[in-house]
């Protein structure tokens, strides 16, 4: 059966901003599909607002509507567009669940928009988990025992039917959300009580925990003709009990014989064919680690992050052939693409191993729990492709940019710690488990302990222990003795770079390099190609390893071959806005001519690495080792280090010593515009102010600075003990407590201390320059005041509150900087401005996160020009030195994951702490700002709700009191704490109601309040610590309570007054105007300059 | 057990040291021995197959060939008891003893884990003096194969501390005996018939051409009694059994070296019988049926090959280890149908016969290793039964 004839125009659904366990693999999966639909000619209408996405390009897209994926929006776009059908399983759990929504409103049907692929009901089997355990037993699959609750009174009566431990699940959520493991009576209530506001339909399910069993998952195809496939298998190698989002997953299974394996692949296709999902899904099994017994866990009936990582591990595009098969195509009607020939439907055979491991950033975080369980925490992941686990799982680890250049030889690693710290991680783990597994081999705990602790296979743990056998040897390695080129060769075959094998020899990594070269020991390149090297493929998707004779590919000489470096690991200030910039790097390399466009990114989640995006993907580390790997056996006219963001950026300068040509802006202006004292000085010369600042390497001297300038600074120290590094500091005591208990003060690691201007506004630009000329692709202001990390600020373009006078000194110093440090490509400088005085904080030489959001805000697609430039073009040439003003608004929005965090507060400050961002264009600022608030799952409150007030300090409470005044004259009822409500009382509020602390005991209190929902609205100003005096730290912790429990019963909260004002200024417009729908394209094209 | 033992060796047992496997054009791929210190020479075959090596060893059909699998991590799980057995078969393996000639892998891995592993990898073969090398490039080799054809070889595993001496093997290399012109068939088969008493209703003669323990198993579980018989039993030899039909067996080597399978198929047709062919039982079949069979250039083994059904367009994905394959032209006028092709290269995958109850299928419909998907093809056989 071809595709469907009626099928002209189709609605797809994206996933919003990205959060914890919804990210950048909806871009991947997301792009697929819009690409699958265009090669049939289909009209293609998006609904995203994560503006930083590839697939809300028009050109991928066919029309883009930058707007909330919720009912309410998605039914205006359907009015406007009027598509056939609507594809719901690309945009992660926020498109399913707005689909079902849609359907259940009766919306699809009113407009007659068919649901193409995994019908609706389909959905909801898997959704629900009583129905889902309903359809698994019709189908014969064995699931955990369980019975679902509504109450946390029927919960306990499950519990004690089931024996303790349990887990509890939730209804309608995404990553686990809200999903927790009880011990007994206590915890259990506890869980359940969150769990069931978080779910959609007020449901949990508890269930027989079955921690430690083998997890693996299967990646399954079905067409409408029943044909099933199953694409991929992965193995967890932290077993049941860790989200598999949380977990190191192998693929293919390596423990598991031919007959589990093909058990659990039947069962796989059994359960896709029971449920009649259309396309594909994800399932999750629980094997018995010494039975053949097994249960079903859980079913994706969507893409999901899992089936992007067996995309990219087998190289099938399943997104792609997702798409054909919900227009109707057959599995045996598609062909394979890696091979051109063969057909889609067959079951791809890897001759490598793949071995994902999760990116965290918790310890960025307040107050958060860095333990893992059912609750996924993860923010990125990294995945490495080898010829052997140690191979694979080293590089992977490199790939994390944690600092750890391997499973061992790491700096720190001789580190002492008790061992008992050490075996508690291994039974409650945390994110550092696995280097934990490596310290207990080390300390001598028995392979069968460890197992016994932690439930991971000995099969992986015997490997660990090989890698640490080996370094073993590296250190009594003599490199002139006899055996040195064979030790060195078997340690590169276990994964160890260069740098650790200096580090064991005590030799820098350039020497190892030469020593190997000398003795013929270079890795060699493989292909992926689905199919084990049984069929010859056309595309290049390659790795790199030392398990092999020769290479796959011949290095064939270009007249312009281009190497573009990836962004990388995802974590929190690095994720799909620099997969969007590679990306048209690449696109534009492509269409400015370039014979060969080369990229090198490991990052499963991304765009990217889809092997046809560029001519060769090497899915490989980013390291300087590996680049150089690389480059020597192609040869390329140059590499561009400055569109994946600080990995490759950190890169330039040692690729540029090592010999590399680096295109666009040259090393040695990063270098100036990177180190503080040479920028400084250049400032200087051009007389550009910026706050003073001095680099200082013992605490006496950093105290004696911060006096001379006064408090508040802002403290930067070069290292940091645990978590991260930005801090303010407003006294000295502040200062000293910082220094001397997170960080490290010496020679070695100097501490930066520099004025913090409170009362600031921050503008930041994003341009690009050729060196001469300078494109300004936008001031952006933030509504929030400097010491909110750029990164956690809404932001607008145009400007609103800044003078004509304040822009043109901006864009003066903006163009007097390019011209010094000589860029050529793109830039971000950002700016402070107090009283009319602008002074510039810092200048990067690289494409920005705010890139994607200028370009798509203006219609310029600023990498688009920087990729011209950095080829050699200039902006004259070009024809573009400026670009006429917008006539609409575009603001971004940041987007938090404080939900999944446990323990973690939701305060802002100069460390960044969101996960995404949104970003929708409007009539004007609150138009804007409305919907992309909306956007970030942020529910605005309607007047005549009710809102929480609870401000810190004096100041900040006189300063709320313009807000309270327009919010109680729309109608709100305003509640607050004691000191708040007297201060508001003393302005002349007469309705305000005390609401007592949470740990008070007396009613009516903040705690019951919430949990009834009888807020709507949470403004909670922090103490600002500015009064310069000891602060109660039980109002520090009482605020830190609202502000948690706000987040955890999904309350909306502003904790900054420029936010709370500016929701004030969206909340009037709302009351007057109705809400423009318009897409990217329509805004596009009404701009007087376009240039995409 | 969960970790499997180091490999050791007895005293006076001599320890396997370099090892080369070379081809008959001359390739040489050198990697370190394992299993047996000795020689063998072989046609070099690869399977894609990414688990169930314990099945595939002992898969008579690789009788006569040196495998090398593409999957690069092999031994993970050890090796299971030949002791575990259904009605004296062995549930983990397709037959008592390896029957690959030689074992080519890129990883051993000697400290394998699963709770049904008694040995290791290298223990096992090593005990059933097969040799084996790891370390070798098997994707270059593979991709050899690929593109010249599958290859005769010599693998030889040297002592510890020995020298490889590659001109002599470069030498032999150019005379290497090619297994195929044997009867491998005869090797493998059984002497005697067996009878399988599972009191079932209906029974199946199954003439065993070197079959895989998985097609039993998949028999008892249609509760038929089964009479395996030696592959050159008689038609008539098979009549005495009153079977309500047969199965033709999987096997090693060139289908037209099986004249008397060939012509016992041909008269229990005749019959009427009711007839599956599996693997080389279809070749058998279809050229009991006048058709004609040919090598390929170098096979499908791999657990992921598409079977697509020409008459209802669904596409199975199947198990499959043959190096010869059903010429579709040939089968004009022998009243054979192609029932199914392969979905990549197009040859035939399972013909089906207009008049007579006989179908075959290239693949291996019991699995093992590989995918259950096309089990349903024993219930349709036995639906057929008479």
């Amino acid at each position: 059966m071809p595709k469907f004839e009626w099928i002209r125009k189709v609605l797809i659904l994206g996933s919003g901003p990205i959060k914890i366990g919804e990210a950048a693999e909806f871009d991947y999966s997301g792009s697929q599909c819009l690409k699958a639909m265009r090669e049939e000619g289909i009209e293609t209408v998006l609904v995203n607002p994560n503006v930083a996405t590839i697939q809300t390009d028009p050109r991928l897209a066919g029309k883009v509507y930058l707007l909330p994926v919720t009912p309410e929006y998605v039914e205006e776009v359907i009015k406007r567009e009027r598509p056939d059908g609507i594809l719901l399983g690309f945009g992660g759990q926020t498109a399913l669940n707005c689909g079902v929504q849609l359907a259940k409103a009766g919306i699809l049907e009113k407009y007659d928009v068919k649901v193409l692929g995994t019908p609706i009901k389909a959905i909801e089997e898997t959704e629900d988990r009583e129905s889902f355990r309903q359809a698994m037993i019709r189908a014969g699959i064995p699931i955990p025992k369980s019975r679902s609750a509504a109450s946390v009174k029927e919960a306990l009566e499950i519990a004690e039917d089931l024996g303790y431990p349990v887990i509890v699940r939730v209804a309608y959520t995404l990553g686990g959300k809200g999903s927790g493991v009880a011990h007994n009576r206590k915890e259990l209530e506890e869980i359940v009580n969150r769990a069931l506001v978080q779910s959609m339909i007020s449901q949990v399910l508890v269930e027989e925990y079955i921690g430690h069993w083998k997890e693996v998952e299967y990646e399954v195809m079905r067409d409408y003709e029943d044909n099933c496939i199953t694409v991929c298998n992965m193995e967890n190698f932290d077993p049941m009990g860790v989200h598999t989002g949380d977990s190191i997953v192998v693929a293919p299974s390596q423990t598991l014989t031919n007959r589990e394996y093909h058990i659990l692949r039947s069962a796989s296709i059994k359960v896709i064919r029971s449920l009649g999902i259309v396309g594909e899904c994800n399932i999750q099994w629980a094997l018995h680690p010494r039975s053949e017994d097994y249960r079903a866990i859980e079913v994706n009936a969507r893409m999901s992050r899992s089936s992007a990582l067996a995309s990219k591990a087998t190289g099938y595009p399943l997104a792609y052939i997702a798409a054909k098969l919900a227009i109707g195509y057959l599995l045996p009607e598609l062909i394979n693409k890696v091979t051109g020939v063969t057909t889609a439907c067959f079951e791809p055979a890897l001759d490598y191993i793949v071995v994902k491991i999760p990116r965290w950033d918790l310890r960025k975080f307040k107050n958060v729990d860095p333990h893992l369980g059912p609750q996924m925490k993860s923010i990125g992941e990294v995945m490495a492709i080898g010829r052997s686990f140690e191979e694979t799982i080293q590089k992977a680890i490199r790939m994390l940019d944690i600092g750890k250049i391997g499973l061992v030889s790491n700096p720190d690693d001789e580190k002492p710690e008790p061992l008992e710290e050490v075996l508690d991680c291994l039974r409650n783990p945390t994110d550092e488990r696995i280097f934990k597994i490596v310290k207990a081999l080390k300390m001598g705990v028995p392979i069968s302990e460890i197992y016994r602790l932690s439930g991971v296979d000995p099969w992986f743990l015997s490997k660990i222990k090989k890698i640490i056998d080996m370094e073993e040897k590296l250190k009594r390695l003599d490199l002139k003795g006899r055996d040195a080129a064979k030790i060195i060769r078997e340690a590169k075959k276990l994964g160890f770079s260069d740098r650790q094998i200096g580090n064991c020899l005590r030799m820098d990594e350039m020497e190892i390099r030469r020593f190997r070269k000398k003795h013929g020991i270079i890795p060699v390149v493989k292909r992926i190609d689905t199919l084990a090297a049984e069929w010859p493929a056309i595309t290049n998707y390659l790795y790199l390893t030392y398990h092999g004779e020769e290479d796959d590919i011949e290095f064939k000489p270009r007249k312009m071959k281009v190497i573009v470096l990836g962004a990388g690991v995802f974590r929190i200030g690095s994720s799909v806005e620099f997969d969007w910039s590679g990306v048209n790097t690449v696109w534009s390399l492509k269409k400015h001519g370039v014979d060969e466009a080369i990229m090198v990114n490991y990052n499963p989640e991304t765009v990217s690495t889809d092997y046809d995006i560029s001519d060769k993907l090497y899915f490989e580390e980013l390291t300087l080792e590996r680049i150089l790997d690389i480059y020597e056996k192609e040869k390329p006219q140059g590499v561009i280090v400055n569109v994946g963001g600080q990995i490759p950026n950190n890169l330039a300068l040692k690729l540029a010593n090592s010999g590399v040509k680096l295109l666009g802006t040259p090393s040695r202006s990063i270098d100036l515009a990177e180190d503080r004292s040479k920028f400084s000085a250049l400032l200087d010369r051009l007389g550009i102010p910026q706050p003073r600042w001095r680099k200082l390497t013992t605490i006496e001297d950093a105290e004696r600075f911060a006096d001379e300038i006064g408090y508040p600074v802002l403290v930067r120290p070069s290292y940091v003990l645990s978590g991260y590094a930005m801090r303010v500091a407003y006294s000295r005591e502040e200062l000293r407590d910082y220094l001397e208990l997170a960080a490290s003060v010496s020679a070695e690691h100097p501490v930066v201390i520099s004025k913090f201007i409170e009362g600031a506004k921050e503008v930041e630009v994003d341009g690009v320059s050729d060196g001469e000329d300078t494109l300004i692709g936008a001031v952006i202001e933030h509504v929030e005041q400097a010491g909110v990390h750029s990164g956690d600020a809404v932001m607008s373009i145009p400007p609103q509150s800044l003078s004509k006078d304040v822009i043109e000194t901006i864009e003066e110093y903006t163009r007097a900087i390019a011209r010094a440090l000589k860029i050529k490509g793109p830039f971000n400088i950002q700016y402070l401005v107090k009283n009319g005085t602008v002074s510039v904080i810092e200048c990067n030489l690289r494409a920005s996160r705010s890139m994607p959001y200028v370009s798509k805000t203006r219609g310029v697609n600023l990498i688009d020009i920087s990729t011209a430039i950095i080829l050699g073009k200039r902006l004259r040439d070009i024809g573009i030195t400026s670009i006429p003003p917008p006539k609409h608004v575009g603001v971004k929005v940041p987007s938090f994951s404080f939900m999944r965090l446990s323990g973690a507060d939701p305060v802002l400050g100069v460390e960044m702490l969101s996960t995404g961002e949104a970003a929708c264009l409007g009539e004007n600022f609150a138009d804007a700002l409305l919907k992309a608030l909306q956007s970030v799952n942020f529910t605005i409150p309607n007047p005549g709700g009710t809102v929480l007030i609870t401000a810190g300090g004096e100041k900040m409470k006189r300063s709320i009191i313009p807000i309270a005044e327009s919010l109680e004259r729309m109608g709100f009822k305003i509640y607050a704490t004691e000191n708040t409500a007297e201060t508001l009382r003393r302005h002349g509020f007469k309705n305000v109601t005390v609401l007592h602390k949470v740990k008070e005991d007396k009613k009516p209190n903040i705690l019951d309040y919430l949990l009834e929902r009888k807020i709507d609205l949470v403004i909670n100003i922090p103490t600002g610590n500015s009064q310069n005096m000891k602060i109660d730290p039980a109002v520090l912790e009482d605020e830190y309570m609202i502000r948690r429990l706000a987040v955890e019963f999904n309350i909306p909260i502003l904790t900054t007054i420029e936010l709370a004002s500016a929701l004030v200024r969206v909340l009037k417009y709302r009351m007057k105007k109705k809400i423009t729908i318009r897409s990217l394209n329509e805004y596009m094209d009404r701009l007087p300059f376009k240039h995409w | 057990m969960i970790c499997g033992k180091k490999p050791d060796r007895l005293d006076g047992e001599e320890k396997p040291g370099r090892a080369v496997l070379i081809l008959e054009d001359g390739s040489i791929f050198q990697g370190i021995g394992f299993g047996a210190v000795t020689e063998t020479t072989g046609e070099v075959v690869f399977s894609t197959s990414m688990v169930g090596y314990p099945e595939s060893l002992t898969d008579p059909s690789y009788y006569g060939q040196i495998l090398t699998l593409t999957y690069p991590l092999i031994g993970n799980y050890g090796v299971p008891s030949y002791d575990e057995r259904i009605f004296d078969v062995p549930v983990y393996f397709e037959s008592i003893g390896i029957k690959v000639r030689g074992l080519v892998i890129q990883e051993l891995c000697d400290v394998p884990s699963h709770y049904l592993s008694t040995r290791t990898l290298d223990e096992w073969l090593r005990s059933e003096g097969v040799p084996g090398i790891f370390g070798v490039d098997t994707r270059r080799l593979t991709k050899k194969l690929r593109e010249k054809g599958v290859m005769l070889g010599i693998l030889k595993v040297y002592r510890e501390g020995e020298e490889p001496n590659l001109d002599d093997l470069l030498r032999r290399s150019r005379s290497i005996p090619d297994p195929n012109v044997e009867d491998l068939v005869e090797k493998v088969t059984i002497k005697e018939p067996i009878h399988y008493r599972l009191n079932g209703k209906k029974r199946v003669v199954l003439i065993d051409c070197g079959v895989k323990c998985g097609i039993l198993r998949s028999l008892f579980k249609l509760k038929v009694d089964v009479v395996r018989v030696p592959y050159n039993f008689s038609a008539d030899e098979i009549l005495e059994y009153h079977p309500n039909g047969i199965i033709i067996s999987n096997g090693p080597g060139d289908p037209k070296r099986c004249s008397d399978t060939i012509e016992t198929v041909r008269e229990l047709a005749y019959e009427n019988m009711p007839m599956m062919g599996i693997c080389l039982g279809n070749q058998i079949l279809a050229l009991a049926f006048g058709g004609d069979t040919y090598k390929l250039k170098y096979g499908h083994r791999s657990q992921n090959q598409p079977a697509y059904d020409l008459e209802t367009g669904r596409c199975y994905i199947t198990t499959q280890n043959h190096g010869y394959a059903v010429n579709p032209d040939s089968l004009k006028k022998t009243g054979l149908k192609i029932w199914f092709i392969n979905a990549n290269d197009k040859t035939v995958e399972g013909v089906r016969h207009l008049e007579k109850p006989a179908f075959a299928v290239q693949w291996h419909p019991e699995a093992s290793p590989g995918p259950y998907d096309t089990e349903f093809l024993f219930q349709n056989f036995l639906e057929m039964l008479r």
